[in-house]
């Protein structure tokens, strides 16, 4: 018994020295943390606003020492349904119009959505381009790996609406979309998931906004533009929520979207600002 | 006497005891019952019929047993391996058949992608081979493999190495060769580590996710299974959501227990492990 019960001991001993310097470490940094409890304001925001809203956020957050700036990142239709079935957010930032009525229609927003920013959509290809898509019409081609939100996902509720306008553009045939969405080999439940998959070159083309193709993403990346007739413009409402924790963090939030230098942020990432009408 | 009168004692520890599992037990099983009490028996019959959730449930069920499968004949010989032998090198390899039960499935999808996909180390010998494997079934069935592995390798080396090595040896003294050995002594006598291990692997196979969706992606009929279907309908139909995952949970309670009810008999039998040492 003795024999067998050393080495289980040995095999313990570091085991238990971790989780006690887990410990001791959660012990150091509790108080730190619980000490001054910030005020927060929490923003559920479109994946595809990633970008501009981490940027904001960080601004927001010096403008207003003591407040932390919590960003959720989801599929529009995913944070939509967080929120109903009540996660607390102070804000929700939509891809489309849909999600945002989605959750008026159920009484939850405090106050009238606005549209702050719009985005354009971009056909990506990896950099290596194994498919050699040169233009647009090579996405019917048989067999090429083409990656694009799903339905639900407003980019692919997007991208399935472009392919029908192409469609029907001239130099596309007729049937272009029903031969692009066959060479769907995924939908994905964002569109930072497309942009990986088509970054790690995996997919051969995704359909992403033109936002999504940031820095990171343009060393692996091309890009190959839509058509104006063809280009779907996505439209980002945002809208105070009920129950919201923090109000006047939260109308600071949506000065600061509203401002020269939140559009100037968006534009920066390749979004166009929209000013809020004149009272 | 400082400790109290000895019933007192008893009495507080049972209640703690008790108090404490019934929590836990509570916090089991409470989400269970209010999936299934959301859905009544009705229209779980109807929904089964519809297309997609036929689709998945079908590639659910082909995928996670082709996994389990395969884990079984490649994580048989591995664990009798590392129940068996001592050698250099034995702990990393222990830690790295450990490692997917820890591993956050995203982290495990993004290593397949980087390791078997096109553009990852291995991708280019696949794909000279024919083989394709994100966005097909086959990477469905290598992300389930990854994922569920251990939940089989552990346990089957625990129940191997649980042998007593007398039986082994009245099996060599009697001129039994190491194969015959394997299979009429080793086997028989592991058998409830391995069935617990292939219960385990193959319900952690039925239910991947993270890995599936990062490696193979999402596409209904092709690499869309269960876990996908449940996560998708939950952002745009939360009915079809809870019904899905009452299916789900229906047939991994169905995993778990049909193994457990196997008769100890009706995959080895007994006397063969009997007759061989004799």
């Amino acid at each position: 018994m003795i024999l067998r019960r050393a080495p289980r001991a040995r095999r313990i001993a570091p085991a238990l020295a971790l989780g006690l310097a887990l410990a001791g470490l959660a012990v150091a940094i509790g108080p730190a943390v619980a000490a001054t409890p910030p005020a927060t304001l929490t923003v559920f925001a479109a994946a595809s606003l990633a970008e501009p809203f981490t940027e904001l956020a960080r601004m927001l957050e010096r403008q207003r020492p003591g407040l932390v700036v919590r960003l959720n990142l989801a599929g529009s239709q995913q944070l939509a349904a967080q929120i109903e079935q009540g996660a607390r957010a102070d804000l929700f930032a939509s891809a489309d119009a849909r999600w945002m009525a989605y959750l008026a229609t159920r009484d939850l927003l405090d106050g009238a959505p606005r549209v702050f920013a719009r985005n354009r959509l971009v056909v990506i290809v990896p950099r290596t381009n194994p498919a050699r898509i040169g233009r647009l019409q090579d996405l019917a081609r048989r067999g090429v790996k083409v990656v694009l939100g799903a339905p639900a996902v407003p980019a692919g509720a997007y991208s399935r609406e472009a392919l029908r306008r192409l469609a029907s553009l001239p130099g596309f045939p007729l049937d272009f979309a029903g031969r692009v969405l066959r060479n769907v080999v995924s939908e994905e439940e964002n569109v930072k998931s497309v942009v990986a998959k088509v970054q790690l070159g995996e997919a051969d083309a995704g359909i992403v906004y033109r936002s999504d193709v940031g820095a990171a993403a343009d060393r692996d990346l091309r890009t190959l533009a839509l058509p104006d007739p063809a280009d779907v413009v996505a439209e980002y409402p945002i809208a105070r929520l009920r129950g919201a924790t923090d109000p006047a963090a939260a109308q600071a939030f949506l000065a600061l979207l509203a401002s020269p230098e939140g559009g100037a942020v968006l534009a920066r990432h390749h979004m166009t600002p929209v000013a809020p009408a004149k009272p | 006497m400082a400790r109290g009168a000895p019933g007192v004692r008893a009495v507080a520890l049972r209640l703690a005891t008790g108090l404490a599992a019934g929590v836990m037990l509570a916090l089991l099983a409470l989400p269970l019952a209010a999936l299934l009490l959301r859905v009544p028996p009705g229209r779980l019959l109807a929904r089964i019929g519809e297309p997609v959730v036929l689709a998945a449930l079908r590639l659910s069920l082909i995928t996670s047993l082709a996994a389990t499968a395969l884990v079984v004949v490649l994580g048989l010989p591995l664990a009798w391996l590392l129940a068996t032998h001592t050698f250099r090198g034995k702990r990393a390899l222990e830690l790295l058949v450990d490692l997917p039960m820890v591993l956050p499935p995203t982290v495990a999808g993004l290593a397949l992608l980087l390791a078997f996909g096109r553009a990852g180390l291995a991708g280019r010998a696949l794909s000279a081979c024919g083989v394709t494997l994100p966005f097909t079934t086959a990477g469905v069935i290598v992300a389930q493999v990854f994922m569920s592995a251990p939940f089989f390798i552990v346990p089957a080396r625990a129940g191997l190495a649980s042998v007593e090595r007398r039986y082994v040896d009245a099996a060599a003294t009697l001129r039994a060769d190491p194969i015959r050995t394997f299979f009429h002594v080793l086997l028989p006598l592991a058998r409830p580590s391995l069935l617990a291990g292939i219960a385990m692997s193959g319900a952690r196979a039925l239910g991947e996710f993270g890995a599936t969706i990062t490696f193979a992606g999402n596409l209904p009929g092709t690499t869309q299974t269960m876990p996908l279907a449940v996560y998708l309908a939950l952002q745009t139909d939360l009915q079809a959501a809870v019904t899905l995952s009452v299916m789900l949970v229906i047939l991994s309670m169905a995993l778990l227990l049909g193994l457990r009810a196997v008769p100890t008999h009706a995959l080895w039998r007994p006397s063969d492990a009997a007759r061989a040492s004799r």
